[in-house]
């Protein structure tokens, strides 16, 4: 199907199938009930696991393939939201043509900053990027905002005024995003008995970006390009005696990665037409970097997986306080309750970085192949620890003599 | 004249505090050959070593002075800190009033401390993974550090002043025979540089002078050249951990006073430190201390009026800016050994 | 005039002389051997020969062109491979993927952006992978990873992928350095049975006298950065200047 063999084509169905019913899926629990806070099934919400699914299938196909660590996509991102916002001040609420601009700009700035950090590799390429991303940030924050030039309205952000011209903007459409007079924000909340299930535009245009992002990932993981960038990643002085040049293998890849990225920060701004520049700060990019690590690096669906997870697991741990604890062990004896409470609190509410750091650290500590290595060996053990049969498929190979790109 | 000679001043606080963290970042890396993203953590649990000791010398009792009465009548509550009623009134308010300086007798056990448990734990595992996964291990701790310190001390900045003496300014400008006013310095940023210099020299000399410097020295030249010799090349890296620990936690002890300890200080530093090694040259421990203070005073020019006027918030991207073209001009850096992360 | 003609280089390191006035001249479809006493210069001679190192003066021709300033990967697409002392292969990837990298480097050049073909498609190149992996005995290990095959299947692997290319000049450092006794045959043999099989010339620079002497039609020994003699194998074992300088030395 669609130039894919059986296996690829079942995981694409497998996601198609996940995103489109994503609003039934991520809203098992009736509203009202007390599970009701688990339910993730708002608009909001699934939006933003889409958008950073993107943005991680990106970034997996830089750090995933070739192993260059990058530690500065975050700054495409806010490109890419940037970009998206002028559109919408200048010409036209319509998505089409912001989005279609945030790739483009953002595959330009990649184009440099690949250009210039590529010239290195390893830490000083992870270091350059960071530095090229905390430039940016500065940039944003403050140097192109100043009354004679202000390209981002630094601390508040980049966002459409009533005064800005929207040249193309009539009276007939919808006064925020929209795609062709469908707002963004339009939903479609459908009640069955006790449950409620959302389906909103925006997520949808989403979704069906991510189904087509995620088939050129495919794509690019079976071609000979994804092949050569395994081998940039495994043996870059063998590539060159082979009569290979990395480098544009490389830039290329870094490119593509940075066009996902702006395609996820000109969705950001299309779904809340808003872009901030600490969108742009190296912890946003340290956060796509874990989500890449978390669900599983080089893998096609581990990406998206930590991207659901991480933004999953802080929605709800940002919920959870301490009358909730209480209630959940409230059938412990009261000194063990409030011990339990006491030593759980640290890691809740606004404790939920603690808990990302640590998760971040025992993921790279006891499971380098992330999630979705989790869940082989989980079936190894099911299958009563066969070994599983040799294919061809790489990345069910976890890496054996680890070789440091540098 | 003397405005130059005011603006490298300026640029002497923050360069020395890039040069000190540059410093142990470098020698982590050109012992133990980790990267370690955690350095700046380090950094800020020493300003927060600072923050634990005047708290603690602040503990008090309460006690019901029946001579003095509140504007209700009532007698008044006063608080007195147990140090000034155990050394009396006048030593122990001296004693709060030096907490800074005293905090560095307890930060010195405490960062070594950590430094040992950090690398005996966890980085010890990591010398044979990829620089990437001991880029991301160490972002990790450094997340979890951060957050751990932020749920002890809160979010928000804790000031944590300098001792009476040392505060204020001095007119360093008269004392080198320019005109009065010209050249106003603030006490502690001098304090902190001599500091620096002092911690600076004390890590070259015991480098340079001692048996166990020179071992370390060799091993970083060649690592397996030394393990052959039959010297326990790790055990001496590991002190070499608290060692560099120590110094980016003396760093932040003292930095405090420039600027109250929050939690998020150490990656803020981190970042422009990692700049700083890179642009000194991985591995070089003079480079790294020379480029900290070259940054710091490149930044301390970028932020004059006549730098921000021409150019607005160069201040803010000068030293990222400086670093890109010394990377792809020299990409060894300044004064970067050969063979050491290349190609 | 040979394939490939290196004619008064020179290379210095500081104050040191790697090599001084190197002239050498390795004829078509032959196998020259380059051997001399360790520091003797061997692997700075074939650093100039692939790029990695630019002579002070002199010139390196192929073919009748100068490789001089080119990029390792220019002077491969030229029609030189190169095999390393330690085999340099894709250790992560499987061994059929190694074989068709060079494959695809010999038929899209250094660089194409096919990155929306798939890989299974290419059945000319996979083709062409399994017949190289065939002749080298490896057609079992297709689907294992590199890096998890012995030394000497590394080393035929290797030669494999260089062979893939139809190289016109192969070049071989050491290729049996570090090798147990047993996998040192095979790959005698195996480079034995290339000669005799393909049309191809050979540059072999080589430690091992007994590697040497059951391969080279030519040999030129290096000493002190300089060509002492060059002469067919049984001449050399005669040579009472290469007795002194090398074989003296180790006997």
């Amino acid at each position: 199907m669609l130039g894919l063999n059986k296996k690829d084509a079942t995981l694409l169905i497998v996601v198609a199938a996940l995103t489109l019913c994503a609003p039934f899926i991520l809203n098992p629990f009736p509203t009202g009930s007390a599970m009701a806070q688990f339910n993730a099934g708002y608009p909001d919400l699934m939006q933003r696991f889409i958008i950073f699914g993107i943005f991680a299938i990106g970034f997996n196909i830089l750090f995933g393939l070739t192993g260059y660590l990058s530690f500065g996509h975050a700054a495409f991102l806010g490109v890419g939201s940037y970009s998206a916002v002028w559109i919408f001040k200048l010409f036209t609420y319509n998505v089409i043509p912001a989005i279609t601009l945030s790739v483009v700009v953002a595959a330009i700035f990649s184009l440099f900053i690949g250009f210039v950090s590529l010239r290195r590799s390893g830490i000083y390429f992870s270091i350059l990027t960071l530095a090229f991303a905390q430039m940016s940030f500065a940039l944003a924050y403050s140097v192109l905002s100043n009354p004679k030039f202000n390209l981002t309205n630094g601390e508040t952000g980049l966002q459409v005024y009533a005064d800005d011209p929207q040249w193309f903007h009539r009276d007939s459409l919808p006064d925020l995003p929209h795609l062709f007079g469908l707002s963004m924000r339009s939903t479609y909340s459908l009640e069955l008995g006790a449950w409620r299930f959302d389906f909103n535009a925006g997520y949808y245009l989403c979704a069906v970006i991510l189904m087509i992002v995620f088939y050129l990932a495919i794509r690019i993981f079976r071609s000979p390009f994804g092949m050569m960038l395994r081998a940039v990643k495994s043996n870059q002085q063998r590539m060159n005696y082979t009569g290979l040049n990395t480098r544009p293998y490389t830039l290329a890849a870094f490119v593509i990665s940075g066009m996902y990225a702006g395609l996820a920060g000109g969705l950001m701004a299309a779904m809340d037409p808003l872009a901030g520049a600490e969108r742009m700060q190296w912890t946003a990019s340290g956060e796509v970097v874990l989500m890449t690590i978390l669900g599983g690096t080089g893998t096609l669906i581990g990406p998206v997986l930590g991207a659901g997870f991480i933004k999953y697991f802080e929605n709800i741990f940002s919920k959870i306080n301490d009358t909730v604890l209480h209630n959940w062990f409230a059938f412990l004896p009261d000194g063990i309750e409030d011990f339990v409470v006491f030593i759980v609190h640290p890691f809740i509410g606004k404790g939920w970085h603690l808990t990302l750091g640590l998760l971040f650290m025992l993921v790279v500590i006891f499971l380098p192949g992330g999630l979705v290595e989790g869940g082989q060996r989980i079936g190894r053990l099911l299958k009563g620890k066969k070994k599983a049969p040799d294919s061809e498929d790489p990345e069910h190979h976890p890496k054996e003599t680890p070789h440091v790109a540098e | 004249m003397d405005a130059l000679l005011l603006q490298i001043l300026n640029g002497l606080d923050k360069g020395s505090a890039y040069a000190l963290i540059a410093l142990g970042l470098t020698l982590i890396f050109g012992t133990l050959g980790v990267v370690n993203f955690a350095h700046g953590a380090l950094f800020m649990i020493g300003a927060f070593c600072a923050v634990t000791v005047q708290r603690f010398l602040n503990l008090s009792f309460e006690t019901i002075d029946e001579t003095q009465k509140d504007f209700l009548g009532n007698p008044l509550k006063v608080k007195t800190p147990y140090v000034e009623s155990w050394f009396g009134p006048d030593l122990g308010a001296g004693i709060i009033d030096w907490s800074v300086p005293l905090a560095i007798l307890f930060a010195i056990p405490i960062m070594v401390l950590v430094g040992f448990v950090m690398e005996r734990g966890l980085i010890k595992h990591f010398y044979k993974r990829e620089h990437a996964d001991q880029i991301l291990v160490t972002f990790g701790l450094a997340i979890v550090l951060q957050e751990v310190v932020k749920y002890f001390f809160g979010a928000n900045p804790i000031q944590t002043p300098e001792p009476n003496m040392l505060r204020g300014s001095v007119d360093l400008g008269m004392m080198v025979g320019f005109q009065a006013n010209a050249i106003i310095y603030p006490i502690w940023r001098l304090v902190y540089f001599f500091f620096a210099i002092g911690i600076i020299g004390g890590v070259f000399a015991f480098l340079q002078f001692t048996t166990f410097g020179m071992v370390v020295r060799a091993g970083m030249a060649d690592r397996e050249t030394v393990g052959l010799l039959g010297i326990n090349i790790d055990r001496r890296f590991t002190i070499m951990f608290g060692v560099a620990s120590a110094v980016a936690g003396l760093a932040g002890v003292m930095y405090g006073p420039l600027n109250p300890p929050n939690y998020h200080m150490g990656m803020d530093f981190l970042v422009l430190s990692f700049v700083v090694v890179v642009v000194g040259g991985m591995g070089s421990l003079p480079g790294a201390v020379l480029a900290g203070f070259l940054l710091g005073i490149l930044e301390s020019f970028a932020s004059t009026t006549w730098a921000t006027t021409t150019i607005p918030g160069i201040n803010q991207i000068i030293i990222y800016l400086v670093a890109i073209i010394i990377l792809l001009t020299r990409p060894r850096g300044l004064m970067g050994r050969k063979g050491v992360m290349e190609d | 005039m040979g394939i490939l003609d290196v004619k008064n280089v020179n290379k210095n390191f500081g104050g040191l002389k790697a090599l001084s006035n190197v002239n050498l001249s390795v004829r078509e479809n032959t196998v020259h051997a380059i051997i001399g006493p360790n520091g003797a210069g061997k692997s700075t001679l074939l650093n100039c020969l692939v790029g990695k190192l630019i002579p002070d003066t002199g010139s390196v021709m192929f073919d009748g062109k100068s490789v001089l300033g080119r990029s390792p990967y220019e002077i491969n697409q030229m029609g030189i491979s190169r095999v390393f002392q330690t085999p340099e292969i894709f250790g992560d990837l499987t061994v059929m993927e190694n074989m068709m990298i060079p494959i695809f480097a010999r038929r899209d050049g250094a660089f194409r952006m096919h990155a929306y073909e798939s890989v299974a498609n290419e059945s000319g190149i996979i083709e062409r992978a399994e017949q190289v992996l065939e002749d080298m005995n490896m057609a079992d290990k297709r689907h294992m990873h590199a890096a998890a095959m012995s030394r000497g299947d590394k080393r035929r692997l290797e030669i494999g992928m260089c062979l893939s290319q139809e190289p016109r000049l192969l070049l071989l450092d050491e290729p049996t350095a570090g090798m147990a006794r047993a996998d040192t045959n095979n790959t005698i043999d195996l480079l034995k049975q290339i000669k005799e099989e393909r049309d191809i010339t050979i540059a072999i620079i080589e430690h091992d006298m007994h590697v040497v002497f059951s391969l080279a039609d030519r040999i030129t020994v290096l000493a002190q950065g300089t060509p002492l003699v060059e002469d067919d194998p049984q001449n050399i074992k005669g040579n009472p200047k290469v007795r002194e300088a090398y074989l003296g030395e180790s006997a």
